[in-house]
């Protein structure tokens, strides 16, 4: 196995090429993704390697990106849609909803929409208002799509083929404030290293179970490392999906340690952690020893990029919690 | 608004048709009036044939069978409209949207595609439904609450009922963009260039999906074929609440033709959509018709139009009739007799009768429908919710068997 170094958005850039390359029905469709390469680059020079009709330029509307993307894939294609930034989805949020989720339930199974809707997600950027957002609930609360997180460069590259494999709609999210971070990844494997709708526990232990997807789980690694030098081992899970949630991996580590820690960037009121803790309080009832914790967002709008480093749960907000959890 | 309003925002040049936007003000409803000396109309109310120098060639090329094939649509699918409604009174449908009035713009749209063509419908396109194939008790099942209007798109090149009003316009701009990736347009192959047909009403003309349609399609020129049945009513509202300009001419500030055709003529909106069909078929882009018709009933079986619009306003428009005006027609030219309307009256009961039937005996969906094909591949909280409405279920046979 040979390695390269990546960043989260060059591989999910490669990622791309190699899903165009092995099948000519995938297209991409977005605002500025063409001559551009995408106002983060990660179309870059697709445009240039595979023409127009398969790198399109879209008019600046996001109902019509989304529509047209759904029409073509009932044409036979495998449309990859880019959505600029997270606030900008909700334009989209009627096709996505009325028609991407559903087309393939109510026609009983005759049509099938193979979209993947990518959309940068997240703060930490000190960006503008609408440009900071994690609205996966949304989504997640949409039966009928599937909502999965890349956040490391190994993932990113594989993740994305497998959703555009995926003859399901898949909500695939990138944490931009992490685009720009290196890891290893094999882009010559033979396969992907793992389901796309699987959690995969990134680091082992005892004491406390850390889940957390996006760009959460960069934060809860070095967390659990600064925990471990506390003499408090953490158990960090990568969820990856949150539609479908892979609640065997969560329950299976409660069950080891008593405890879980939920960590988001989403508002906690109404969310994938408020979801997690009703799922794991109802499946593992006799193994916690403490209340499912919520390290999340405040219950606000998000705030203006002068306070969000307030308003991002950090290293600090996330062993706060564990010490909550461990507390009782 | 007040009068003062109105003329300090006096309406641009070009724009005909115009009445007030004042509700006090207007002096007879817009939704009353005729479609004005731009509507191709082809066949008058009176059965009287136009000449048309644009469009007379693709009438003329019809044959004796495709002309009476089209009045026996127009009249079964009126009585599967008429069924269908009754249906839903005696309590067999949860809901019906009739088409009455809307016969000859949908007979004549559906008729004028070719097999390799694509509708993508609203929810009241019973006719264009019928002349793709797709059999009326597939639409009734949706209605009764069966499915949700489950029939194969592939099949028919017919898809989904949309009920988000506007939704399917940006649905078929993308599938023509797909047709235009196939390399289905411009080759001269009339068994392979194929187009769209996006219909919307008049409501949907206000939705930001179909405007947004109209741009993409418009860039991208792609093989689409608007079609706006205007039927004057979107549910209360009449359609100067929807748009201030007619709206065959908005396509003109889309960059593509825009065509107000008689929709109660049904050779005129053959035509016209054949016209529009081919060109977007040969590579030459997006269009919009306007049928000009109107609901003659209620917006479906749950309103009642009494209290939103004037009967006198039926009444003219009931003397527009679409069959009517194409009976005399066929008359008057020998082309249908006497024989030929009681052999179709026939007909219709035998459907009548059929529909009734069939409807009554519909058997009920399964249950295990709720949870299959949510999704292609399985999805765990599906499953555990299936398994948990299996449990449930169960628990009863249980509790019986030890009863």
């Amino acid at each position: 196995m040979t390695t390269t170094k990546s960043t989260i958005a060059k591989a999910i850039n490669a990622g791309l090429r190699k899903a165009m390359e092995n099948d000519p029905k995938v297209i991409l469709q977005g605002e500025d993704i063409g001559k551009l390469g995408g106002v983060f680059r990660i179309t870059e020079h697709l445009q240039k390697d595979f023409g127009e009709d398969r790198v399109i330029d879209t008019p600046l509307a996001e109902s019509g990106i989304m529509g047209t993307g759904i029409g073509l894939a009932l044409r036979g294609y495998r449309p990859v849609v880019e959505i600029q930034f997270d606030g900008f989805v909700y334009p989209a949020f009627d096709q996505i909803v009325s028609q991407l989720s559903k087309l393939h339930s109510r026609s009983r199974g005759a049509v099938k929409v193979p979209v993947v809707v990518r959309i940068p997600m997240g703060g930490g950027i000190g960006a503008v208002e609408h440009h900071s957002e994690s609205n996966e609930a949304y989504f997640a609360h949409t039966l009928g799509l599937r909502v999965v997180f890349c956040s490391n460069p190994e993932d990113a590259y594989w993740m994305i083929q497998q959703a555009i494999e995926c003859d399901d709609p898949v909500i695939f999210y990138e944490p931009k404030r992490r685009y720009h971070e290196k890891g290893e990844v094999d882009f010559d494997a033979p396969a992907a290293p793992r389901d796309l709708f699987s959690a995969h526990t990134v680091r082992e232990g005892t004491d406390v179970t850390l889940a957390c997807w996006g760009p959460m789980v960069r934060t809860c690694l070095d967390a659990a490392k600064v925990a471990e030098e506390e003499g408090t081992s953490i158990e960090v899970i990568d969820l990856r999906s949150v539609s479908p949630l892979d609640i065997d991996a969560i329950t299976r580590s409660v069950e080891k340690t008593g405890r879980l820690v939920v960590a988001q960037e989403a508002p906690s009121f109404v969310s994938v952690g408020s979801e997690i803790a009703a799922l794991v309080t109802e499946r593992c009832f006799y193994s916690l020893e403490s209340p499912v914790i919520r390290v999340a967002g405040w219950n606000t709008p998000y705030p203006a990029s002068k306070l969000e480093e307030h308003y991002l749960p950090d290293l600090d907000r996330v062993l706060d919690g564990v010490d909550r959890a461990l507390s009782h | 608004m007040s009068d003062t309003d109105v003329a300090a925002t006096p309406p641009t040049g070009g724009i005909d048709h115009h009445v007030s936007v004042d509700p006090a003000a207007p002096a007879e409803p817009r939704s009353a009036a005729d479609g004005g000396p731009d509507m191709v109309q082809l066949l008058t109310p009176e059965g009287e044939r136009i000449a048309n120098a644009q469009y007379d060639e693709i009438i003329d090329a019809m044959s004796n069978d495709d002309l009476r094939g089209l009045y026996r649509d127009l009249v079964l699918i009126r009585r599967v409209d008429q069924e269908a409604t009754a249906l839903q009174r005696q309590g067999e449908l949860g809901l019906w949207a009739s088409l009455l009035g809307q016969e000859a713009a949908q007979i004549g749209a559906g008729r004028a595609m070719r097999t390799q063509d694509h509708c993508f419908p609203g929810y009241r396109e019973h006719g264009i439904a019928w002349a793709r194939g797709v059999d009326p008790m597939r639409l009734i099942a949706m209605y009764r609450g069966v499915d949700k209007g489950a029939w194969d798109p592939a099949e028919f090149g017919f898809h989904p009922y949309t009920i988000v009003i506007g939704n399917q316009s940006l649905l078929g701009t993308g599938y023509a963009m797909g047709i235009q990736r196939d390399g289905a347009v411009g080759t001269d192959d009339p068994e392979r260039d194929a187009a769209v047909i996006a219909c919307m009403g008049d409501g949907a003309t206000a939705q930001g999906d179909n405007n947004e349609a109209f741009v993409f399609a418009g860039v991208y020129n792609s093989p689409v074929v608007f079609f706006c049945q205007n039927n004057q009513w979107a549910i209360s509202e009449p359609n100067e609440r929807q748009t201030r300009a007619p709206i065959y001419k908005r396509a003109d500030g889309f960059g593509f033709p825009g065509i107000r055709v008689d929709g109660n003529d049904v050779l005129g909106v053959y035509a016209v959509t054949t016209a529009m069909l081919d060109r977007a078929r040969s590579g030459e882009g997006p269009s919009l018709i306007e049928a000009f018709t109107y609901r003659m009933a209620a917006h479906t079986t749950s309103d009642d139009p009494t209290k939103y619009r004037v009967s006198a306003e039926v009444e003219i428009w009931k003397l527009r009739d679409p069959i009517a005006r194409y009976r005399r027609w066929l008359t008057s030219e020998g082309i249908a007799d006497a024989d030929f309307f009681d052999a179709i009256d026939r007909e219709a009961d035998e459907l009548g009768e059929h529909v009734r039937s069939a409807t009554v005996s519909m058997a009920d969906p399964d249950v295990s429908d709720i949870f299959d094909q949510v999704y292609v591949e399985p999805h765990r909280q599906v499953q555990d919710d299936k398994a948990a409405f299996t449990a449930y279920n169960d628990s009863f046979a249980a509790e019986e068997a030890r009863a």
